[in-house]
């Protein structure tokens, strides 16, 4: 086996891997804390990587772009709290699973009616052109180095936020006894628009920066929305730490998975099977994966509460 | 009116419309009219897990593909002269609906155990997460799978064929649809009030309760979440036929999701309720399809308003009866 290419596949692997943290520590701190399945946090990446790409293309500055992202998704995402989900709070799963579901085909047809079906392309600043040498051992592309870092400085800031904090203190509280933190005098509808904000603001970033790697269109949330729940349901629901350690799993698996499997089967197959086969074990690798955890460890690998 | 007044009515503008569209000679209305009457059946069939037993699964497009990809994979076989499995004994493919149904079925049947053994040991999330993991493997798989088309989808050259009848022919083809509803309509209201009926719908107010009357919960569960998945592969089989077309997108998570808003906007755990989503979803389609390119919006927004505030769907307003009895 290729020892660099190797090295360079578990770098996309992390890259994914960060990428789905961002998604994944919003859907899971808003289950944790409100208890409530969010659909449309797809929509919310989405709606990022657009602001995003108009911003950008207007002002000329990526960076300018991914502000817009931030601001712009943590202010759909505390709309959507306010007009819609606060209703739904009380309600089961399957009004808030139609709900947002509901969400998601208002903000697709949305962004198709104000940016059209074309998808946009989103320019990354010329210092991140190329590749960059690491350790002189492999070349990989700056802009990826960039979002694993950007991904990496963002999930320690989400840690330090959630565990040493004030707010996050009050998160957590509001996590383990809803009733009682707003018993304890705390502003409990308005903690829980911010905990919305928070995670919308963290899906679009993620939408951002994964949208100049791929193309910036409507739809391109729901697969990684889809990812995220698998996440979730593997790091068990509610906990950021599970959130993490899944999306790393997850990451990896779908990467190498597609990198490897082909290969490895070829070793005991016909290689014209084994290319076909390989193929299409990668792409379900980490649903049979989530089954496989859900069978053992009903609750995720990391459960929330007790 | 009373809710047994608005499922007459509405049964009754279902075989009567598509007759008359068929005899102002307008057969875009009766396929529109089959569309409903295919999608309501398997509506039916999630509203026997869904409604009744509460079990909300996330991933009905399995079984709808399902009985798609085993209508289209037979009928190509069949078509192209190529055996399903050559060997000791070489095994046709096949065009006759009446051979096709059961094995869409029973294949849906079989993916149904499995998925409900590994699915019914988890509850609420992750009940939901994990059927919608199952649907979305067998998504990827459809994908990535060259044999039969892969992303591309299978066509079926011809419609598949019903002895007696010509099956090309709208209205006729209508029918059969339309029976098949009918007959599975009564089924399904058969089982309602049997005792499994009984059994199920307590599970769905008080699993703890019904274990402790000496029911096995998982048993009934299960028996319910096959009964459903072969109604929607049925309807899967249909709808292969009626599009003359089978694609990954029938395993689709929206597919999944516009299943159940069937359901919903019809109003949950109703035995008429699919059939009243359905037909509301299919005059969407149309109507606000014709006037913007951007009807999805609207039909979101009907959807949150239904959730929000008509708990009882659209047959609850009807009838005047909010509250599911």
């Amino acid at each position: 086996m290729d020892v660099i290419l190797f090295l360079e596949q578990c770098l996309n692997g992390l890259q994914l891997g960060i990428m789905l943290f961002l998604m994944a520590a919003g859907l899971t701190l808003i289950f944790g804390v409100m208890g409530l399945i969010n659909l449309a946090h797809g929509s919310l990446y989405m709606i990022g990587a657009f602001a995003c790409a108009a911003v950008a293309t207007w002002s000329g500055s990526f960076a300018l772009g991914l502000l817009a992202s931030l601001v712009c998704a943590a202010a759909a995402g505390a709309l959507i709290e306010v007009g819609v989900m606060r209703r739904l709070y009380q309600r089961d799963h399957l009004d808030q699973v139609l709900a947002t579901f509901a969400l998601i085909l208002m903000c697709s047809e949305a962004m198709r009616w104000l940016f059209g079906s074309f998808p946009l392309y989103l320019d990354v600043p010329e210092v991140f052109y190329g590749a960059i040498d690491l350790f002189g051992v492999l070349q990989y592309s700056r802009y990826r180095l960039f979002i694993i870092v950007l991904g990496l400085l963002t999930a320690v800031g989400i840690y330090l936020l959630i565990s040493k904090t004030r707010v996050g203190m009050r998160i957590r509280a509001g996590a383990a006894d809803r009733q009682m933190t707003a018993a304890l005098g705390i502003n409990i509808s308005l903690l829980f628009t911010l905990v919305f904000a928070l995670g919308a603001a963290l899906a679009g970033f993620a939408g951002a920066l994964v949208g100049s790697i791929q193309s910036v269109e409507v739809g391109m949330g729901e697969p990684v929305l889809i990812l995220a729940f698998v996440v979730v349901v593997i790091g068990g629901i509610g906990s950021i730490r599970g959130a993490l350690i899944g999306a790393l799993i997850v990451g990896m698996v779908d990467t190498l998975g597609r990198g490897y499997l082909p290969q490895l089967l070829q070793l005991v197959l016909d290689p014209a099977v084994a290319n076909t086969l390989g193929a299409a074990l990668a792409s379900i690798a980490i649903y049979l994966l989530m089954i496989l955890i859900l069978i053992f460890k009903p609750q995720g690998l990391f459960p929330a509460h007790g | 009116m009373s809710e047994k007044l608005v499922n007459r009515s509405m049964m009754a503008a279902l075989i009567l419309l598509p007759w008359l569209a068929h005899w102002l000679d307008e057969p875009y209305y009766v396929s529109l009219a089959t569309r409903v009457a295919i999608l309501a059946l398997a509506g039916v069939g999630l509203n026997l897990a869904l409604g009744l037993g509460g079990m909300i699964s996330f991933g009905h497009a399995a079984f709808f593909g399902l009985g798609g990809y085993v209508t289209g994979i037979l009928a190509s076989h069949a078509l192209n002269y190529e055996p399903l499995f050559s060997g000791f004994i070489d095994i046709p493919g096949t065009t006759q609906m009446l051979i096709i149904w059961p094995l869409a079925m029973f294949i849906a049947a079989i993916a149904a155990v499995f998925i409900g053994l590994l699915s019914l040991r988890t509850s609420g999330v992750y009940f939901i997460m994990i059927t919608l993991a199952f649907a979305q493997m067998i998504y990827y798989f459809s994908i990535s799978w060259p044999t039969y088309g892969g992303e591309d989808g299978l066509p079926i050259y011809i419609r598949n064929g019903f002895p007696g009848l010509n099956t090309l022919q709208p209205i006729q083809f209508f029918m059969i649809c339309c029976t098949l509803l009918l007959i599975t309509l009564w089924g399904v209201s058969r089982l309602k009030n049997s005792r499994f009926g009984n059994a199920l719908q307590a599970l769905r107010q008080n699993e703890t309760r019904v274990a402790a009357i000496g029911i096995s919960p998982l048993g009934i569960k299960l028996t319910a979440f096959v009964i459903s998945a072969t109604i929607t592969a049925l309807a899967g089989s249909l709808f292969a036929d009626l599009n003359r077309f089978v694609s990954p997108t029938m395993f689709s998570w929206h597919t999944s999701g516009e299943i159940m808003i069937f359901v919903i906007l019809g109003g949950l755990g109703r035995l008429y309720g699919p059939l009243a989503g359905a037909s509301l979803f299919i005059l969407c389609e149309a109507l606000l399809g014709g006037w913007t390119e951007y009807w999805q919006f609207f039909l979101g927004l009907l959807l949150l308003g239904v959730v929000l505030f008509a708990r009882g769907g659209l047959i609850g307003l009807l009838s005047g009866e909010p509250k599911n009895a």
